[in-house]
């Protein structure tokens, strides 16, 4: 591509204005920083999610090994899904929110500075109590579905569905506060000119995942209040014997799992939708169609739920029901994958590794995607529920889906967050090992699943065909685990050796790319006025028309050269850094935490945690609250 | 002409307070509110489908609406929930709403010149906001009666199905007033040390919003609850 040889040269130091520094990281209100915190934290969580994950491969690579007795192998499986989904999936993807939406939609900040950073740094204090559970012997080891009543008292009596329940409540309230604030930045603070149906792709699908976070995760807090009153108060919402209903935890959690699949493959479906057009040379195919499946494709989340369930008996209108409006979801899914391939066709494709993955995530998604189709039908699914098969269906989705296009979108983003560009070679070696890896890892699942295999066993017999499947698996994980392993040091070591790559390396369309690399603390010296969707496109045909500056910036978009000039500097009013929000969530994680020696039967220690906990909480919230954002001006 | 404007245009924004104007033309709190609103409604919406689905399942009594006689009780249990109690407690809620709707137009208000009692009366925004945090406390204490007097019946949380359901639906209520009632008392506060004018009615909107949806949630479990046998 011509633009990074003929573009002028940057240097990444020039346009960093800020400070560094501890301090400076644990007061940062700005969302680029936030963003930048939530990359690293997750990036750890997905570290260690993997190595749980090699744990399990390793103990079930031959039959009857011990790599892991029976009560281990329980906490690493609940362990290895509650760290994927809750501490690296949804915050990878909350990374890529805190960057990306306010510098898409060219705005200076979030709407709301401090609740962003309260969200980071309840997600930090979250993930570190749920894991604080490994260091007590008492990780949790219910699935990461925690199916009540398994999960009650009865039959749970240890700390480990504690520290679970509690940790599933703080992190949800990070989802919350995150998902008030991106919904009001996206309604509320656009650019002149860009409309709803100009907003990047990215942008409109992290819009639709914020509409699933806040409508679903109030469900699983009720769940989990239930639960967690029945463990601590005595109450019976999951005593069967008092009349409960066996399956009211499993409506109340899927009514929020089945979103949660949404929000766990829609930010990634942006990225794509991203990086496709870029790479294509061509602007995305159907980009109205594209919206409006986003948001069918939410809509319709919510009423599949209980496809999850057949296997319980809900009888012919039930099934028939959910089976119907499962087969429908397909629908709009479908049609991403046709967008996506006609935004390709005839364009001028370019090969770079975050291409590599995002059409990666095309291919191996529509795979999770058609045996998804598959569990649709319940005489189907009763055959393949909790066997392997469905292990195969959703890694397919989440590490196929997700995970490929949250990598496409670290090599995409990569040079905008860091002002260098990563290395293509060892780029191309992550890609491919991770392609090779992951199939092998998940697709011989179909087979042992089908033979019969069934999920959370820590070990099987010799001689029922599962041997070899298992083999290969564990085999490709380790592949996986060598990718990965070269991914960060590819991203370790670009971080200061990498290409200097300037505003628009890939001469992407966006507005994120008209600023410097990295943008400084005030992404836009000048607010842009955006008059389509490719505002950056737009401008280079007249760019190469060598029409004046003043022409290029009347057909939309501005470039801004990096000037190392401060907001103060600009006369542009940032936020004050403020340490609030992380006592506020250090308090609030706190007082959760004081519910664990409920369980210890130590009341005056509960409840004086409890009450310190939401004192300090209280007087932290008064403060932030009463504080100005800004100095006056 | 496009040129100059980059650098005008900052000055512009600094001098007309440093921020563009929101897309909406609405502030980043009402929208935000709204949201929360909208997920809030999914929480109740939650506890109430629960309530819903456990009614008529409890093994043992007290019930809502059924007298428990033995043997399926050890002693005969009254039907549990006092309806003209709860009515009158349902209305001063209700009118503490109307306080709250006095107390923002207060707000909004305060400017203009008042010259008659009831012009001072209406626009004495401290009386509203007290008057609704104290009809919010009044409907408080008629909960706490009506929890106390259940437990005196032999209704706990831990009874069964109906006690767990009804105390943690009615309980989540109760804690969303009381949250309800310190953000109003944190308005009073505000309001007797520097007084609260019309720029201020927005934050007084947003604790308004809140209050008047706790409200509504209050009806929809009082018809459910209550008045739906």
């Amino acid at each position: 591509m011509a633009t990074t040889a003929t573009a002028p040269v940057y240097t990444p130091v020039e346009s960093y204005v800020g400070e560094s520094g501890l301090w400076s990281w644990l007061t940062t209100v700005d969302h680029k920083r936030i963003g930048t915190l939530y990359l690293f934290t997750s990036l750890f969580f997905f570290i260690v999610g993997g190595l749980e994950a090699g744990l399990i491969r390793w103990q079930l690579a031959g039959p009857n090994k011990h790599v892991l007795s029976a009560e281990a192998y329980n906490q690493m499986f609940t362990m290895h899904g509650t760290t994927m989904i809750f501490l690296a999936i949804m915050p990878l993807s909350a990374a890529f929110f805190n960057y990306l939406i306010p510098l898409q939609i060219g705005a200076r900040d979030v709407a709301f500075p401090r609740l962003n950073a309260f969200s980071y740094w309840v997600y930090l204090f979250g993930a570190i109590f749920m894991n604080a559970s490994w260091f007590v012997g008492a990780a949790p080891n219910g699935g990461w579905f925690g199916y009540a009543p398994l999960t009650t008292m009865q039959f749970s009596p240890g700390l480990n569905i504690d520290f679970w329940v509690l940790g599933l409540q703080i992190l949800g309230i990070s989802s919350l506060a995150a998902a008030f604030n991106f919904i009001t930045t996206i309604v509320n603070m656009r650019a002149p000119g860009m409309n709803l149906m100009r907003m990047p792709m990215f942008t409109w699908n992290a819009f639709v995942v914020q509409f699933l976070l806040i409508l679903a995760f109030p469900v699983i807090t009720i769940a989990l209040v239930f639960l967690q009153f029945d463990r601590f108060f005595g109450t019976q919402f999951y005593e069967i014997a008092a009349g409960a209903d066996p399956l009211l935890w499993q409506h109340l959690f899927w009514v929020f799992g089945h979103p949660e699949v949404y929000i766990l493959i829609l930010p990634a479906f942006g990225l794509t939708s991203e990086i496709i057009p870029a790479f294509s040379r061509k602007p995305i195919f159907g980009y109205p169609v594209m919206v409006y499946a986003t948001m069918l494709i939410a809509f319709l989340g919510f009423g599949v739920w209980a496809h999850h369930m057949f296997a319980v008996g809900m009888g012919a209108i039930g099934d028939t029901v959910f089976g119907v409006t499962t087969l429908l979801i397909a629908i709009p899914t479908g049609v991403k994958i046709f967008n996506w391939i006609f935004t390709m066709w005839g364009g001028s494709i370019q090969f770079s590794t975050a291409m590599k993955f995002a059409i990666g995530l095309v291919g191996l998604f529509t795979i999770g995607g058609i045996s998804g189709v598959m569990h649709a039908s319940p005489p189907a699914d009763l055959q393949q529920t909790d066997t392997y098969f469905i292990v195969a269906h959703f890694h397919y989705v989440l590490f196929g889906g997700s995970m490929m296009g949250i990598f496409g979108g670290l090599y995409f983003y990569y040079p905008k967050i860091t002002g260098r560009l990563l290395s293509e070679k060892l780029g191309s070696w992550h890609f491919w090992l991770t392609f090779i890896g992951m199939n092998l890892t998940f697709f011989p699942m179909h087979y042992s699943g089908l033979l019969g295999m069934p999920r959370r066993i820590y070990t099987y017999e010799a001689g029922q065909g599962w041997e070899t499947f298992n083999l290969i698996s564990s085999i490709g994980t380790a592949i996986l685990m060598v990718g990965t392993l070269i991914f960060l040091i590819n991203f370790w070591r670009s971080f200061r050796t990498g290409a200097v790559a300037g505003n628009n390396p890939w001469g992407a369309g966006t507005l994120e790319w008209s600023i410097p690399s990295p943008p400084p603390e005030y992404n836009f010296a000048r607010i842009p006025r955006v008059t389509s969707r490719y505002p950056m496109w737009d401008m280079r045909s007249h760019e190469h028309a060598e029409l004046s500056h003043a022409q290029a910036e009347e057909s939309g978009a501005h470039i801004e050269v990096a000037t190392g000039r401060s907001a103060r500097d600009l006369g542009i009013p940032m936020p004050n850094q403020t340490i609030k929000p992380l006592i506020c969530a250090g308090a609030m994680v706190i007082m959760f935490s004081g519910l664990l020696f409920i369980h210890e039967n130590n009341m005056p220690l509960a409840l004086s945690v409890i009450l310190g906990g939401a004192l300090l909480m209280t007087l932290s919230l008064y403060a932030w609250v009463l504080t100005p954002l800004e100095d006056a001006h | 002409m496009a040129h100059a404007a980059t650098i005008d245009s900052t000055h512009d924004e600094h001098a007309h307070g440093g921020h563009p104007p929101t897309s909406t033309g609405l502030d980043h709190k009402k929208i935000a509110i709204w949201a929360f609103i909208g997920s809030e409604c999914m929480l109740f919406a939650s506890l109430i489908s629960t309530y819903l689905i456990y009614k008529g399942r409890s093994r043992v009594g007290p019930y809502p609406h059924e007298a428990c006689l033995p043997p399926v009780c050890a002693t005969a249990l009254k039907p549990i929930l006092n309806i003209p109690v709860t009515s009158a407690s349902t209305f001063v809620l209700l009118m503490s709403s109307l306080a709250m709707v006095l107390a923002l137009a207060a707000v909004e208000t305060k400017d203009q010149p008042k010259h008659t009692f009831g012009e001072r009366l209406l626009g004495n925004s401290k009386l509203w906001l007290f008057m609704t945090a104290l009809l919010g406390t009044t409907f408080l204490g008629f909960q706490a009666f009506e929890f106390t007097s259940f437990v005196h019946e032999g209704l706990t949380i831990r009874t069964n199905l109906f006690g767990s359901s009804f105390f943690t639906l009615t309980g989540f209520h109760g804690a969303h007033v009381t949250a309800g009632v310190l953000w109003l008392l944190t308005l009073l506060a505000i309001d007797a040390r520097r007084g609260l004018g019309p720029k201020d009615a927005l934050n007084v909107d947003l604790a308004a919003l809140y209050w008047h949806f706790v409200d509504v949630v209050w009806i929809a479990i009082f018809t459910l609850v209550y008045l739906i046998k």
